[in-house]
């Protein structure tokens, strides 16, 4: 679908809750899951799978939830249990159970798999053909994160946040939720093709919202923060300046100042409240990767999975305008040759990065848009013959040891320019225009052609200059012709990630988070809405 | 023992819970479900699954320092090791100020949402129900992705001051859709019940082949402001964007559409055309729900338009204690009352107009006014002189549910309908709405 918005409270929780210093001990170790893996895999060969693969996973989360000067709520939890899938007569099957610790309880759930996959083979035509694997033994990959974030002390979390809060309401504002998400993914791979991967994946959200009032007009402006979520352990929190992007407002890298922010939120809730409302019309729009990063998960991220184009969400995410034929035309103009938009699941500190994907392929990077041509798509081993190649691409992903794994995106980036260029050289070109930072409403349709974007803040360009902020600001476009309209690229000084970290797909839905990296970017004459309205 | 515990099966399970209890205040809350899916794509079977899960979440108190732990083993160890559990969280919590105390005993309406033919649903009737409609596809050489899921579950709670709730249900929601295999036409369809034995996977088939042929061709219509003719399933993803905004605390902040000028609410005022009337009922025969609130509060029927006008708002329980108010609950469900109109009779009163069967990618743009965008999709459908004249290109639209209301032409009959955005069932009618605003078209199919 897209990706998850930040709805406080409506936040996915899953597991069980636990105490916080039960999200330090270790699991289940790593010769026990290989034992309750091979009792699965001899299970399920013993029933006439031709496949299997199991992931034994282990998930804690925890959530620290606050408002102005109260903690709303600390949610600890854990979530522990094996998935089996399985290939038998030809057809998928899986079955899952928590809290499996004896091989008796995975091999069962293998023997269900074979079950489940021979009983839905009747309604088969063509047998599942999955892609060449090498196993890779018994292998191990860690986040390179500096500081644990689950090792950090609730009240260190707290303070913080209560800290943001108090800094929003001395700078001015009425109201302001923040909550620090923290997410680590303990996760056992293994498979008949011999492989055997134990991962660790962090990663970190810190987020606010700040709300103004005008309590004469009874009009409320919000600013949410401008973090990422990041697969980072703690240090993302650690200000640093050489993480910092001044301009108009600061901007940040791999290591976010979340006091500053929000006194910078605080004091431009009170200017929006009284910011010029847009004149509808065309303009040049230079996008911050804040902003940008949304976009390209929206246009070029969502069409370019291969199951979305082959019509496997048809029924609920959609399917995609980016069809075979045009791909195999080698000719098919996604964008300007500004545009090289590339997929990568190894980028460091990114949301995607992980060392083997949830079927065991080794991850790697690939171009999916080079100087403006669509050269390739997102496919997982049951996928990629469709496109003539007989390797994955390794973006296979489950978002629990109880869902069944499938193609969901990887981080997709737009590359820097090659060219030196700053921000304030390429505003200094601009005419008409307006300078979006942060991500706010979004929305596209089912096969990615027409899409509509917010921001956080909007700031009015005139010949060359800022000439002050902007609201009721969104615009519209068509992926074709807005990638098309990108005619600069700011260099890689600029380069930072933005990302989701609820990203729904999958019936029944499953989460996914992804990073999509950008320098800030120049499209011109965009067309630009003025949403504002009376009821 | 059973996954689905009965109503004394249950009640004796969380006495004993109870029982290990030395908080000030204790509430064991307890559920058990088991869920099943089947998923299928161009034309196969894709993925199915299927889950069991049971839960027992102990919350104690100590005066306002509040503690949950929960546990899915339902053995006597297990369970007082995760009162214990709470009751250590608790001490070491901080003090909840918004903290109210526990309920004392509530009395419940009965209401029936649990059916026998839904909680009996094996892989094999899915796959039978899932067969049918592939048949119809397979044969009509068109290309169906779709998607069945049924679950039977239960809920209870008990506290230490002798509150005691029991809730059993089932559901199951299919959807599809059809695509013509040159990508020119598609369309959906969506059924939700309580009660299995009303699905028919065969005649809701049909008519997503029906749209789906319908749909094929489609012209380009300019954007800008139509009458529109909106399905119960498009209607249902707008409306619930106010269903959502009741709550009254956000109204009395100041950021809610309910809010005005001074810190006061629209509560009691006029915002839509009076032939609203938008209400909760958990005992309503075609949407039955569960009758108390997760904190164990009695669900009453509670009208929340009533021609027009806003008369309740949603609080929680501190906050109704702090505004000196009763401590109406989010409701189960949500109700829209109707008129007599079928889809037809509002066609053919239709000078010009568009009918839109389906809309999609739902955004909040502006929560000030509620301003929406999003797309149509699967299916719409221009109207001239009372009959549909031809399909359309999919428009977004960006428009307010309020002001919607407010240019409420006439009400259908309602239908008991699968919201695609957040998968809640309602009972919404068809509605016609004029200067419904589009503002750009897409190409999509």
């Amino acid at each position: 679908m897209g990706a998850g918005a930040f709805m406080l409270p409506n936040i996915p929780v899953s597991g069980r809750p636990v105490a916080p210093e039960e999200l330090l001990t270790s699991g289940v170790d790593v010769a026990m899951k290989k034992r309750l893996a091979d009792a699965a895999l001899n299970a399920a060969k013993a029933k006439g799978a031709s496949y299997t693969d199991v992931r034994i996973g282990r998930y804690l989360n925890q959530y620290v939830m606050t408002r102005e000067d109260k903690v709303q709520n600390i949610v600890n939890t854990e979530s522990y249990g094996v998935g089996v899938r399985v290939i038998a007569d030809g057809c998928w099957g899986f079955a899952a159970v928590v809290d499996a610790k004896s091989e008796a309880q995975t091999a069962r759930a293998a023997e269900e798999a074979v079950a489940i996959a021979k009983a839905n083979a009747k309604l088969m035509k063509e047998p599942v053909q999955l892609a060449p694997q090498k196993g890779y033994g018994e292998v191990s990959w860690k986040a390179p994160i500096q500081r644990n974030a689950f090792e950090v002390p609730i009240q260190e979390k707290v303070d913080l946040l209560l800290g943001v809060n108090a800094a929003a309401m001395k700078n001015g504002a009425n109201f302001v939720n923040s909550v620090l998400f923290m997410v680590n993914e303990q996760k056992y791979f293994a498979s008949s093709d011999g492989s055997y991967i134990d991962q660790d994946v962090h990663r970190i959200w810190p987020v606010f919202n700040v709300t103004s009032i005008d309590q004469k007009s009874g009009k409320f402006e919000t600013r949410q923060s401008l973090s990422a979520p990041m697969g980072m352990g703690y240090e993302y929190l650690q200000s640093n300046p050489k993480d910092k992007v001044t301009g108009i407002t600061t901007r940040y890298n791999k290591g976010y100042d979340m006091l500053e922010d929000v006194i910078a939120a605080a004091q431009q809730t009170k200017q929006k409240l009284t910011a010029k409302s847009v004149e509808a019309g065309k303009y040049d729009l230079i996008l911050d990767p804040s902003h940008l990063w949304l976009t390209i998960h929206e246009s070029v991220g969502h069409p370019l999975e291969l199951d979305r184009v082959l019509g496997y969400e048809a029924n609920f995410a959609g399917t995609s305008f980016a069809t075979l034929d045009k791909w195999k035309t080698k000719d098919f103009n996604y964008g300007s040759k500004q545009v090289n938009l590339f997929a990568d699941k190894t980028q460091e500190g990114s949301l995607g990065a992980v060392g083997w994907d949830d079927e065991g392929v080794k991850t790697k990077r690939w171009d999916l848009v080079k100087d403006g041509t669509l050269v390739n798509y997102q496919a997982i081993r049951d996928q990629v013959h469709i496109i003539g190649e007989n390797e994955s691409q390794g973006c296979c992903y489950a978002d629990s040891w109880g869902s069944v794994q499938f193609q969901r995106m990887a981080n997709v980036s737009l590359a820097p320019g090659k060219d030196q260029l700053s921000v304030e050289e390429m505003i200094k070109g601009v005419e008409k225009g307006i300078y979006i930072i942060g991500d706010g409403s979004f929305s596209i349709d089912q096969q990615r052609y027409n899409f509509q974007f917010g921001g956080q803040l909007y700031y009015e360009i005139k010949e060359g200059k800022i000439a002050g902020m902007l609201k009721d600001v969104s615009y519209q476009s068509n992926t074709q012709e807005f990638w098309n309209s990108c005619v600069q690229v700011c260099d890689e000084r600029d380069y930072r990630l933005g990302g989701s970290f609820f990203d729904g797909k999958g019936q029944p839905m499953q989460v996914s988070a992804v990073s999509h990296g950008s320098s800030t970017a120049r499209f011109n004459g965009v067309n630009v809405i003025n949403t504002a309205r009376k009821i | 023992m059973s996954i689905i515990l009965s109503e004394s099966e249950a009640k004796a399970l969380l006495q004993k819970a109870l029982s290990y209890s030395k908080a000030d205040e204790c509430v064991v809350n307890l559920l058990g479900e088991q869920r099943g899916n089947l998923r299928y794509a161009r034309n196969e079977v894709s993925t199915s699954g299927s889950l069991i899960n049971q839960n027992l979440s102990v919350q104690s108190a100590f005066g306002k320092k509040v503690g949950v732990a929960s546990i899915d083993e339902f053995d006597d160890a297990s369970i007082e090791k995760v009162v214990r559990r709470s009751e250590e969280l608790a001490r070491l919590a901080p003090e909840n100020p918004e903290y109210v105390g526990v309920l004392g005993p509530q009395q419940y309406l009965k209401s029936n949402g649990f059916f026998d033919s839904t909680a009996n649903i094996t892989p094999a009737t899915r796959a039978e129900a899932v067969a049918k409609s592939l048949q119809l596809t397979r044969d009509a050489k068109l290309t169906a992705a779709g998607f069945l899921q049924d679950n039977r579950g239960y809920s209870a709670m008990m506290n230490s001051k002798g509150l005691f709730a029991y809730y059993p249900s089932t559901n199951v929601n299919y959807s599809l859709t059809v695509r013509t295999e040159d990508g020119t036409g598609s369309g959906y369809v969506a059924r939700g019940y309580s009660d299995f034995s009303k699905l028919d996977t065969a005649a809701a088939t049909r008519i997503a082949i029906a749209k789906s042929r319908g749909s094929a061709g489609a012209r380009a219509l300019e954007p800008g402001k139509y009458t529109v003719i909106l399905e119960p399933t498009a209607a249902a993803v707008l409306l619930e964007n106010i269903f959502y905004s009741m709550d009254a605390r956000s109204a009395d902040e100041g950021r809610s559409f309910l809010s005005k000028t001074g810190g006061k609410t629209k509560l009691g005022e006029k915002i839509v055309d009076e032939r609203v009337n938008i209400y909760s009922d958990p005992t309503h025969p075609e949407l039955p729900a569960s009758p108390w609130s997760d904190d164990g509060r009695a669900q009453e029927k509670v009208n929340w338009i009533e021609n027009g006008v806003v008369k309740n708002l949603a609080y929680s329980r501190f906050w109704a204690q702090k505004q000196g108010v009763k401590a109406v609950p989010n409701p189960n469900n949500v109700i829209m009352a109707g008129g007599n109109q079928s889809l037809e009779d509002m066609i053919k009163s239709t000078q010009r107009g568009i009918l839109v069967t389906k809309l999609w990618y739902i955004r909040s743009v502006d929560p000030q006014t509620l301003l929406l965008t999003g797309l149509t999709r699967d299916g719409t459908f221009y109207i001239e002189n009372g009959k549909i004249k031809h399909p359309v290109k999919n428009f977004r639209f960006n428009e307010s549910p309020i002001i919607m209301l407010n240019n409420l032409e006439a009400l259908g009959k309602p239908e008991r309908v699968v919201s695609t955005e957040s998968e809640t069932n309602y009972l919404i009618p068809p509605m016609k709405i004029r200067e419904f605003t589009f503002t750009s078209l897409s190409d999509a199919v």
